[in-house]
């Protein structure tokens, strides 16, 4: 196995998750893009710490899977919360910090 | 011999399960339906899995399966469920001026790859590499990275907390 399969599968996710977070206008669609970004730089830790014959990069993989755990709790809180007040989760409508 | 025949078999197995991955995250970002989105996203997610298994990596494998396709999809689910009053496809789903994020991605991937090109050409990965045991994993975690454990139990405490408080009625 080449260093460089995983590092471009971990690239291609990465652009496919940002090209989401722009183009979604769902808060939870855009929460499941993010998701894609996030694994993309798991399989780049796991990857080099193949490569380097180290443990720290799965340390850090379970660190980043902790948090976005936690980031996905506090963020459809986040949504549900908007739903309530404006029965709508598209984020174009929140634009009351517009001067 | 046999080993690169074992080799191959790694190879065309992390082909496979590759292309899975990138036309389930393609629909992820694609799709009307946001259910079929996050059922997309559970193929990512066990691909994903599947990866970090052929990367010697066994026990980020079983926690990736049990923490996100077990407990981070059913948040989805419910969080779709919840906010969403029926479940057809939909219309209203990407913002107005989506075709911006076309040239942002590709131009970002083009960018990626070609560094990426350049600064790994065709370096191997240890073919006899030996599996990572959770023992060395936990030695770590609560050996040398001891202190960002605890900052980590604290967010984790502080993000179910403020999951509470910000879903309550009241």
């Amino acid at each position: 196995m080449l260093l460089n399969e995983f590092l471009m599968l971990g690239a291609v996710l990465f652009c496919i998750g940002v090209y989401g977070v722009i183009v979604r206008k769902n808060a939870v669609l855009v929460l499941m893009s993010i998701e894609l970004i996030l694994n993309s730089v798991n399989i780049n830790l796991l990857a080099f710490s193949l490569r380097n014959n180290s443990v720290d990069g799965h340390t850090f993989a379970l660190y980043v899977i902790a948090v976005a755990a936690a980031e996905v709790g506090v963020g459809l809180a986040m949504v549900l919360l908007m739903y309530r007040n404006r029965r709508s989760v598209g984020l174009d409508e929140l634009s009351e910090m517009k001067g | 011999m046999l080993a690169s025949d074992v080799l191959v078999a790694q190879n065309v197995g992390f082909a496979i399960i590759a292309a899975i991955m990138v036309v389930g995250a393609l629909r992820v970002v694609t799709t009307k339906n946001v259910v079929h989105a996050a059922l997309w996203l559970v193929v990512v997610l066990a691909g994903a899995a599947a990866q970090y298994v052929l990367l010697a990596a066994e026990f980020v494998a079983i926690t990736q399966v049990m923490v996100y396709i077990g407990a981070v999809m059913v948040l989805f689910l419910f969080g779709t469920m919840l906010t969403r009053a029926r479940i057809g496809a939909e219309q209203d789903l990407n913002n107005k001026n989506w075709f911006i994020g076309l040239p942002i991605a590709v131009l970002l991937l083009a960018t990626m790859l070609m560094a990426l090109n350049d600064g790994f050409k065709a370096e191997k990965l240890p073919v006899d590499a030996p599996v990572v045991t959770t023992q060395q994993v936990s030695d770590q975690i609560f050996g040398a990275y001891l202190l960002p454990f605890w900052a980590l139990s604290f967010v984790l405490l502080a993000a179910a907390i403020g999951a509470i408080v910000l879903a309550r009625r009241d």
